[in-house]
């Protein structure tokens, strides 16, 4: 589709929503939109395309109360800027909707927690992604490296970079709309993401990516929409294994379920952010007992977060449940690094080695 | 058997006012900080006590004044009866003294301990001696006094007495100097202000060192004065019984109808053959087997409750309201005031009120006021029979927060009236737990939680229908105007929305363009007379339609217009302004009105 037709698409399914309003009123009928319950309770896990989305669960938003009402001002007011970005050609980052909204009397967001939200109901309702709407988040993606040749059509041009040859040691980094974004060739066998800066900085030191033919990405904490999509793109178009290595805590077990199985918060577009291939490296909690490794001790809301993913459907596996119910018999957690304890090359020499053995990748 | 004469060469008797003197803890002088709360609560009381009687209504000035450094003077002056000047010696010097121990009514002194206490404690700290001015009318003088109290007897010691001019015609005035520190002033307050609630017919002036608070009346009706009665068959103990027999020439039957409550000729009779005696028999000459045997009928025999509109004296629900209010602002107070009931043979009234909101400090536990006798108790509040009720009631089923206590914007104020008001101690801060009273405790408190229950009903009803008003009157039309915007289509109308959903009468005012319009929609079936308010800095010399009336105050005009709307009409006024000010609309009840400012 051109970006032309694209455009118009998301111009016309915007202004779609305010027609109906337009008519409800015209009918004497209190405006309402329907939208899918966005929580856990609501995800199920769709067999065609192996991830998670929203399931039949609706909520109905009916402006007869206050707050309702503010919330369906709010969206009129985000869709008549849209169109208008639309219109003219322009596009803005979500923070800047965010201090743009601050002239909207009545209908000003408190945070840009609501404005995100409210963009990703947009999403939903009309079945596109937040770029057709000229939107884009200001975070950075995370970076590559590996052997990995890529083709970047940029402001500036097209440019072609080698993820090894080419950049620093800082790697390739991942641009926001990944859209623009080509796989040329590659000599690897497999990819690890990783989740801390520290272990991606070791496993560049320590020559793992050559050693083993490995695409190093950081994700840098909770990974953002473009970092997931590369994940999937070069596990989809590639047919490259996809690998998580995080810290060993409740919070980590989160990134990997967001790569794997899409994140509860954008299910409505897990078919295009999550990898259902990606498999958990560690550190598992049986690593922290097995390879006794120093571990601080769990807070209470860690314990908490272990809990509630026992009965989160992503983590619905015996494998999950065992590790999770071994962690809290334990109590404890560690960090990736803490692999240094046996020495700097014992990640990339032993544990990594033997894990992706036992993994079936290597 | 020596060590039992060296013993007996110790033993004497210990006068009471030694005893007092080493356990001032029992009287409420622990401290020298709480010693200026107990001594003002016990001068007033006495005040308010004697005003009572005398059927006046009670103007106290309450002082207290820093003399040297910790040397305070506390004054409590009353516009009471005065005291023959024969009887201010023992009344304040002697502890022990008193003209209500003997008798079986509602009063806030009983023993007469309280003001001696303070002077004792008085002499102990400083050394000086009390100063009591006290005048019983206008045709004879006022007699001054200084008095201290002789410890080893327990006698009063007069160190001066003189006639002077004094410009009351009557009353009393007391002055007491101690070491002391003022960090208690905001329990003295506190005690005053809260004195003052269930005292709503008093007027209370306090000057503590310069700061002068005045406890206005909110009642100019002197409330009766409680009326002793007999003692009641079953709250009589034995040496009671034994000395008030021994003290008369009648025979049983008539002693037990001339001496006890509610005993008539059938019940006495009932008694004394339930007892095996003759009524014949002079109630002098019984042994003590005999008398026990009477005092086990009287108790067995069923007697109708001592006559408890006589001898106590509550507050009244609306007086507790008002008294309550007066110090308190509240947005919601219901006082319940129980029927009498009995304890032992004593009675006893519990009234209670129950506050919501206002300036009740919204977080932690609610507010408990305790009193007894319409006296405050400020202290030993976790100990009292009251602060206990209050927590065993699950509050939660009236729709309050509880841990333990009730929890929020909440006042409870509880009152236990009684002819012997059970304390757990001389020092009265604390009511013990009695069965009888904690029952109807409870019980008032349940009755109160159901009112609290539909008040917050109530209140959450109509903010529920204030938050639709909102939604449905001043954002809607919002949303319409920027969805019309952006589909490109004439404004859309949303006051078929209104009219459906609201069912009132919905006035609104909007600016657009420095044109001030004012619509008033009635969405009832039924026709409607409606005067509208309008007040504003905006001149709107071109009102259409103009205004029935205009006035102007320094640059505010407030503009009223009348019209008279049929169901389903519209009235709509325009004017050029900015906007500014109030819209009001009269002529319907609250419930079915609308108002909304678009411009807000």
């Amino acid at each position: 589709m051109s970006r032309e037709e694209m455009d118009a698409r998301a111009k016309e399914r915007l202004i779609g929503i305010a027609r109906d309003w337009y008519e409800q009123m015209k009918d004497g009928v209190v405006p309402y939109i329907r939208l899918p319950t966005r929580t856990k309770r609501n995800i199920e896990y769709d067999d065609d395309s192996e991830v998670w989305k929203y399931g039949d669960l609706e909520s109905t938003r009916s402006a007869t109360t206050e707050k309702s009402a503010i919330h369906l001002l709010k969206m009129a007011y985000v869709i008549g800027f849209l169109k208008q970005q639309l219109v003219e050609n322009r596009s803005s980052t979500l923070r800047e909707l965010y201090y743009i909204s601050e002239g909207w009397k009545k209908a000003k967001f408190a945070a840009q927690d609501e404005s995100n939200l409210l963009i990703e109901d947009l999403e939903i309702i009309t079945e596109m992604q937040r770029e057709a709407f000229h939107l884009r988040p200001e975070e950075d993606g995370a970076s590559i490296f590996g052997p990995l040749r890529i083709r970047e059509t940029t402001r500036r041009g097209v440019k072609e970079i080698h993820c090894q040859e080419d950049v620093g040691e800082a790697g390739y980094p991942i641009p926001n709309n990944v859209d623009n974004l080509e796989f040329i060739d590659h000599d690897a066998k497999f990819v690890i993401a990783i989740e801390t800066g520290g272990m991606y900085a070791r496993l560049m030191e320590n020559g793992f990516d050559e050693d083993y033919g490995a695409i190093l990405v950081h994700l840098k904490g909770q990974p953002a929409r473009s970092t997931r999509r590369v994940l999937r793109r070069l596990n989809d178009s590639l047919g490259l294994p996809v690998v998580v290595f995080t810290d060993g805590d409740p919070w980590s077990y989160r990134i990997y379920a967001s790569v794997a199985y899409g994140s509860i918060k954008s299910a409505h577009i897990s078919e295009l952010l999550a990898t259902p291939q990606a498999q958990f490296v560690g550190v598992q909690p049986s690593d922290i007992s097995d390879y006794n490794l120093p571990a601080d001790r769990l807070t209470e809301q860690d314990i908490n977060a272990l809990k509630a993913e026992l009965t989160d459907p992503r983590f619905a596996t015996d494998y999950w449940h065992n590790q999770i119910n071994l962690q809290l018999n334990m109590k404890l957690k560690s960090e990736q690094q803490a692999f240094a304890s046996r020495g700097l090359d014992f990640v990339t020499k032993d544990y990594l080695p033997t894990r992706l053995s036992e993994m079936g990748v290597i | 058997m020596v060590i039992a004469e060296d013993l007996a060469r110790e033993q004497r008797s210990i006068s009471v006012a030694e005893f007092f003197e080493k356990n001032k803890h029992l009287l409420g002088f622990d401290s020298p900080t709480r010693g200026i709360v107990t001594t003002v609560k016990e001068a007033v009381d006495n005040a308010l006590d004697a005003c009572e009687e005398a059927e006046v209504l009670p103007d106290i000035f309450v002082g207290v004044r820093r003399v040297e450094n910790e040397v305070y003077r506390i004054i409590v002056e009353d516009n009471g009866p005065g005291i023959v000047p024969e009887n201010v010696p023992p009344v304040f010097g002697k502890l022990l003294y008193g003209s209500r121990f003997h008798q079986i009514r509602q009063s806030r002194g009983q023993q007469g301990i309280g003001i001696s206490a303070a002077v004792l404690y008085a002499q102990l700290t400083t050394g000086t001696p009390a100063r009591i001015t006290s005048r019983t009318g206008v045709n004879r003088p006022a007699h001054r006094f200084e008095i201290m109290i002789r410890t080893e007897t327990n006698e009063p010691e007069v160190i001066s007495h003189e006639e002077i001019e004094w410009d009351r015609t009557h009353g009393t005035r007391i002055e007491i100097q101690f070491r002391s520190t003022l960090t208690a002033k905001k329990r003295l307050l506190d005690y005053l202000r809260l004195t003052a609630i269930v005292n709503p017919h008093a007027r209370i002036t306090a000057d503590i060192d310069g700061e002068i608070t005045v406890f206005e009346r909110a009642s100019n009706d002197v409330p009766p004065c409680p009326k002793p009665i007999l003692p009641h068959p079953h709250g009589i103990e034995f040496g009671a019984l034994k000395r008030l027999a021994a003290a008369s020439t009648e025979t049983v039957e008539e002693f037990l109808i001339g001496s006890f409550s509610r005993v008539g000729k059938k019940t006495a009779e009932e008694m004394i053959n339930l007892a095996g005696l003759k009524p014949s028999r002079k109630v002098n000459k019984l042994d003590s087997n005999e008398l026990k045997r009477l005092l086990e009928a009287m108790q067995a025999v069923r007697v109708p409750a001592p006559p408890a509109q006589q001898c106590l004296s509550p507050i009244g629900e609306d007086l507790i309201c008002r008294g309550l209010e007066k110090e308190i602002q509240l947005d919601f107070i219901k006082a319940r005031t129980r029927p009498s009931a009995v304890y032992g043979g004593h009675s006893f009234i519990v009234e209670a009120a129950i506050g919501y909101g206002g300036k009740i400090p919204p977080e932690g536990n609610a507010m408990i006021l305790r009193f007894a006798n319409r006296v405050p108790l400020l202290y030993q509040q976790g100990a009292c029979a009251i602060t206990d009720c209050v927590s065993q009631v699950n509050w939660k089923n009236y729709g309050l927060a509880q841990q333990g206590l009730p929890m929020g914007p909440v006042l409870i104020m509880v009152h236990v009236a009684s002819t012997n008001v059970p304390f757990t101690s001389e020092s009265k801060d604390a009511i013990a737990s009695i069965p009888e009273i904690e029952r109807e405790i409870i019980l008032v408190l349940q009755e109160l939680g159901r009112e609290v229950k539909r008040y917050l009903a109530r209140r959450e009803k109509k903010k529920q229908q204030d938050d639709r008003a909102r939604a449905i009157c001043s954002i809607i039309p919002e949303i319409a105007a920027k969805v019309s915007e952006i589909v490109e289509l004439p404004p859309v109308d949303t006051t078929p929305i209104e009219g459906k959903i609201m069912r009132k009468v919905v006035a609104k005012k909007r600016t657009v363009d420095g044109k001030v319009s004012i619509e008033v929609n009635n969405y009832t079936g039924k026709e409607v007379d409606l005067v509208i308010y309008n007040l504003s800095s905006d001149k709107a010399e071109d009102a259409v339609p103009l205004p029935d009336f205009v006035e102007s105050i320094d640059g505010e005009y407030t503009r009223v217009w009348r019209c008279t709307l049929g169901a389903g009409e519209a009235w709509r006024a325009i004017y050029t302004g900015t906007g500014e000010g109030t819209l009001d609309l009269r002529g319907v009840d609250d419930g079915m009105k609308v108002v909304v400012d678009l411009d807000v």
